[in-house]
């Protein structure tokens, strides 16, 4: 996905810039409102993340020029302040979401992802394995003709599998993606997550197999 | 949230004590001043018939072939008659030698002169007399001789009408006192109304109202109104601080948190080793409850804030409800949690909005947080005119033996939250909200028993 | 000097020696012999009193009244000259019996009976008027005819100084040197109207007959000895029925002095809680209304005879006092001798 990055601290920046990166996606980074803008013009994204603290102006201008000018890009804006107080405005200002920092990647990626989904927008974003076909924005996988829906701890399984086939995934490392740190949970509960998985795989000639000692491996049978 | 103010005395009453202590002084001043002047009244008309009739007797007084002779008018005694019942005595003498009369009257200690009575009070036969002695020069046998006449009465007639005049003396001071204490305290009353109808007129003002006083006060008034507008008017400077510095502490703590959690996640997919990614996670989960706390914090500072002045617009709470569960569904199917919303009846209510959001979220967040995965939350709304209600009910097992009504007290967290990050504000936050409504909040163990059921309850109007 | 009485009279008066002690004119002895006695001093005789006497002792046994009776002047002179103790003093001269609660004698008392009494008829609580009686003419109806009878002072001297053969020796009149009550009527008289004197120096030219009390003088008139007496207690006079009708008792319609009969508690009482039940006893029968029955005079307020404008009560006070000094008593009699000696 391609995503602007309108964010004024350098580091926090950086930071959200290298994690977005590390999933793959594309970002560009806009310090202020007017390098912002001069983005937004330019290219065309499929989401905006609008800080609202900005040097050169508050974030909520730019999310109304932004809307006046009839840009359907979806926002979603992080916010460092009391959720008390500033939420209604942005939201009134046409901005789709918010998240207030700091905040989980996962639950920007469900936000991200639930946004486009309302946006119904895309659908071209389908992934294709083996036969299967994957649908990260809708949450679906097809297998031949039949298409299901997948829950959202299964579906963000089969993304990390699919963001590197063939490569052995610690559960350690499983747990991580799949669960909020705030969550203690034991590595063993990815067995579940995995069995279900295994079950919707099915026909698809794509297989999880579980390397002992080291975790599991999605690949083509 | 409203202090007792700390009382020391009453002007009202203090004003009260000090018209009264006046009144009886006043009283006392007047009874005693008209008491004086009645005695020196009685007194001096008693002397007069005294003198008036020592006057008559002295005027019988002739010198008849050489010998003084005296005829005692019958109008010198009797007038003292008509004064009092009291007893009468008189002596007629010539250089100390007794002509008629009685002749133990003692004599005055005064001299007296030719025009001058003397008038004296004595002991005379076991009573108190008042006697008057006036003196007169005669030609006996062409050398002159001198004519002593005392006249002299007992007191008692004369105490009783001084105990009369004593007693409308007092009557008059106790009246006094009775009508100027019922003045005072009228003056009182209406010294203080000025003061009590500004303090009514401040205590009736809307929580926002700021406006300095402009109502006309008494000049002696002039200076707390003013200083009352003084302090309205900083008071209005360090609200509007107080709401900007929320705001700019909780920029200034989230951001750099915000940068840190985020490159620990970075870290933590780059690193493999199994102790270096524990520390990474118990770094992530320190930093989301600091983030957390202070974040609940800075929401419970801005709840206070706001519910010390309750702004109320018109509220449907079905609607904000379900806003609401739409913008934490994402986080609950993190942990593929379901959400269900039901909406009876139409719950309308007057309040804050954003207080009300943010009570309804912190329960729902709970909610969300504290359940395992793929379990089902609840979110009912309600409202029957009278009351606007919604109660959201989880699986996350309820809060156990924990005192329910001390789950809303500040950052005390139930039995179940072990590993969960969070303050224990969340529900003291929904509760102070609540009751800033007027409203209740109330936590129940789920009717499944699988956990909480935690309804806000708001009265429609 | 032609009577012998008057001047001996007179020469005592007015120098003033009594060697003698007071002179009782009688002793009566009411109740059981060696009882608690109630001592009375009266100038008002023992029969008129009895009745009230016996109806006070009759709920009272074991109590005696000792009763003496003595002119107004020699009560006076027992009292205050010699100390002697009485209880309760009872006299018709009213300036004495002022005298003597002036100058200390008396004790004061006040009950429910003493509220009985109308405010004139009592001085400081010491003094207790308990009759009024008026000082009247007693006239002879045999020698007078009734188209003769005189029925003011004025009336009296032109009858006189038309036919002064015909009553020379015939009229009478108090010694006012020896009777207390003789002296306050003439007192009285002089005070209230010049006539007095025309009426003594007449009298006097006519071989007035002077009289201890008025007992004598209206037996004298009933008898016919003398046809007029003056300045006599018509209560007396009309008390006697039998002598009814043999005289004639006028109040004058100039003026009819009314004189009070009163009561003192005296100091130094031996029984001063029986003498106040004496005279509580006194007041009730004379001040209720109507009076007791065995209450001897006409209610003080219905007193007969002179008629509303001619009454002239005599009132208790200090004014009494002035015919009680020295001086002016030398000089009233002083007077009234010498007017006597008109001829």
């Amino acid at each position: 996905m391609r995503f602007l990055l309108v964010e004024d601290n350098a580091s926090l920046a950086k930071a959200i810039l290298d994690r977005l990166r590390l999933d793959g996606h594309v970002v560009d980074h806009a310090p202020d409102v007017q390098s912002a803008e001069d983005f937004a013009a330019t290219t065309d994204y499929d989401l905006i993340l609008l800080d609202i603290m900005l040097p050169d102006g508050d974030g909520r201008t730019f999310l109304k020029q932004h809307r006046d000018r009839q840009i359907e890009t979806p926002v979603i804006v992080l916010t460092a302040r009391s959720e008390v107080s500033d939420r209604v405005g942005v939201l009134d200002l046409g901005a789709d979401d918010y998240i207030t920092k700091p905040f989980d990647f996962s639950e920007l990626e469900a936000r991200c992802r639930a946004v486009l989904r309302r946006r119904g927008g895309g659908s071209s974003n389908e992934r294709r394995f083996g036969n299967l076909r994957f649908d990260p924005m809708a949450g679906t996988l097809s297998v031949e003709d039949q298409t299901i829906s997948l829950r959202n701890k299964e579906l963000r399984l089969l993304e990390v599998f699919l963001s590197a086939p063939d490569r052995i995934f610690s559960k350690a490392k499983l747990v991580d993606r799949l669960f909020s740190y705030e969550e203690d949970v034991s590595e063993n509960a990815i067995e579940v997550y995995v069995g279900r998985l295994r079950k919707h795989l099915v026909g698809s000639g794509v297989e999880i197999a579980t390397v002992r000692g080291l975790g599991y491996r999605m690949s083509l049978q | 949230m409203t202090r007792r103010a700390h009382v020391s005395g009453s002007i009202r009453r203090r004003l009260l004590l000090q018209l009264l202590g006046s009144a009886a002084l006043l009283a006392a001043i007047l009874f005693v001043t008209v008491l004086g002047f009645v005695r020196d009244v009685a007194e001096e008309s008693h002397d007069s018939i005294l003198f008036a009739s020592a006057t008559s007797i002295m005027d019988s007084i002739a010198v008849n072939a050489g010998e003084v002779s005296v005829d005692l008018p019958y109008a010198a005694l009797s007038m003292l008659g008509n004064v009092s019942d009291d007893r009468v005595f008189y002596r007629v003498s010539r250089a100390g030698e007794v002509l008629t009369g009685y002749s133990d009257l003692p004599a005055g200690e005064a001299t007296v002169r030719a025009g001058q009575p003397v008038f004296e009070t004595l002991d005379y036969k076991g009573e108190t007399i008042r006697m008057v002695t006036s003196s007169r020069r005669l030609s006996l046998n062409g050398a002159p001789t001198d004519i002593e006449v005392s006249v002299a009465q007992t007191q008692n007639g004369q105490a009783a009408i001084l105990a009369r005049l004593s007693r409308s003396a007092l009557y008059l001071g106790i009246g006094f006192f009775v009508l100027s204490s019922a003045l005072a305290i009228w003056s009182a009353q209406s010294s203080v109304r000025p003061l009590k109808s500004l303090a009514q007129a401040v205590s009736r003002r809307g929580p926002k109202d700021l406006r300095p006083v402009s109502r006309p006060v008494p000049s002696e008034m002039a200076p707390l109104v003013s200083s009352l507008n003084t302090f309205i008017d900083r008071l209005g400077v360090s609200l509007t601080r107080s709401e900007d510095f929320i705001a700019e502490a909780a920029h200034r703590v989230r951001t750099p948190l915000a940068t840190v959690r985020t490159q620990a996640e970075i870290t933590l997919r780059r690193v493999e080793k199994e102790e270096n990614r524990g520390s990474l996670r118990e770094m992530i989960r320190a930093i989301d409850e600091t983030s957390r706390a202070s974040g609940q914090l800075l929401d419970h500072a801005m709840v206070s804030f706001r519910t010390d002045s309750l702004e109320r617009v018109d509220i449907d709470l079905a609607e904000l409800a379900r806003e609401l569960v739409e913008r934490l569904r994402p986080v609950a199917d993190l942990k593929d949690i379901d959400l269900h919303f039901a909406n009876s009846g139409t719950p309308r209510m007057s309040g804050d909005a954003i207080l009300i959001q943010n009570a309804v979220r912190n329960i729902l967040d709970n909610a969300i947080k504290y359940s395992p995965p793929e379990r089902q939350v609840h979110i009912r709304v309600s409202g029957d005119g009278a009351q606007a209600r919604v109660s959201i009910e989880d699986e996350a097992g309820g809060f156990g033996t924990t005192d329910t009504h001390a789950l809303t007290e500040r950052f005390v967290r139930g039995e179940n939250t072990q590993g969960v990050v969070g303050s224990g504000l969340g529900l003291t936050i929904a509760r102070e909200v609540a009751e800033a409504h007027g409203g209740t909040l109330t936590i129940e163990t789920s009717k499944s028993g699988a956990g909480a059921c935690v309804t806000l309850c708001f009265p429609s109007h | 000097m032609r009577n012998p009485l008057l001047s001996l009279a007179l020469i005592a008066s007015l120098w003033g020696v009594s060697a003698s002690a007071f002179e009782i004119e009688d002793r009566q002895w009411v109740g059981p012999e060696n009882a608690r006695a109630l001592t009375v001093i009266s100038t008002t005789d023992f029969d008129i009193l009895a009745p009230l006497m016996e109806s006070f002792l009759r709920n009272r046994p074991g109590v005696a009244v000792d009763y003496v009776v003595a002119s107004s002047s020699e009560l006076m002179k027992a009292i205050a000259d010699e100390g002697q103790t009485f209880d309760v003093a009872l006299s018709s001269a009213m300036d004495l019996q002022t005298k003597l609660a002036n100058d200390g004698f008396t004790r004061p008392h006040q009950s429910s009976a003493t509220a009985l009494i109308p405010g004139w008829g009592e001085w400081r609580n010491h003094v207790f008027a308990f009759s009024q009686e008026p000082a009247s003419m007693v006239v002879s109806a045999t020698a007078l005819t009734e188209a003769e009878m005189p029925r003011t002072r004025q009336a009296l001297i032109t009858l006189l100084r038309e036919q002064p053969d015909r009553f020379r020796g015939r009229i009478g009149t108090y010694d006012v040197s020896l009777s207390g009550l003789g002296y306050l009527f003439a007192t009285q008289d002089a005070r209230t109207s010049e006539t007095y004197w025309r009426l003594m120096e007449l009298m006097g030219g006519l071989d007035l007959q002077l009289y201890c009390c008025s007992g004598a003088m209206i037996e004298q008139v009933a008898d016919g000895e003398i046809f007029v007496a003056y300045n006599v207690l018509g209560s007396y006079a009309r008390a006697r029925a039998d002598l009814a009708d043999r005289i004639v008792v006028i109040d004058p319609e100039d003026y009819t002095h009314l004189m009070m009969r009163s009561a003192i508690l005296l100091n130094d009482a031996a029984q001063p809680e029986l003498a106040e039940a004496f005279v509580d006893h006194l007041i009730t029968a004379a001040w209720s209304n109507p009076p007791a029955p065995e209450y001897p005079f006409r209610h003080p307020l219905g007193a007969p005879g002179p008629s509303e404008s001619a009454r002239r009560p005599i009132q208790l006070g200090p004014g009494l006092l002035v015919y009680q000094d020295r001086e002016k008593r030398k000089r009233f009699l002083g007077e009234w001798v010498s007017a006597l000696r008109q001829e």
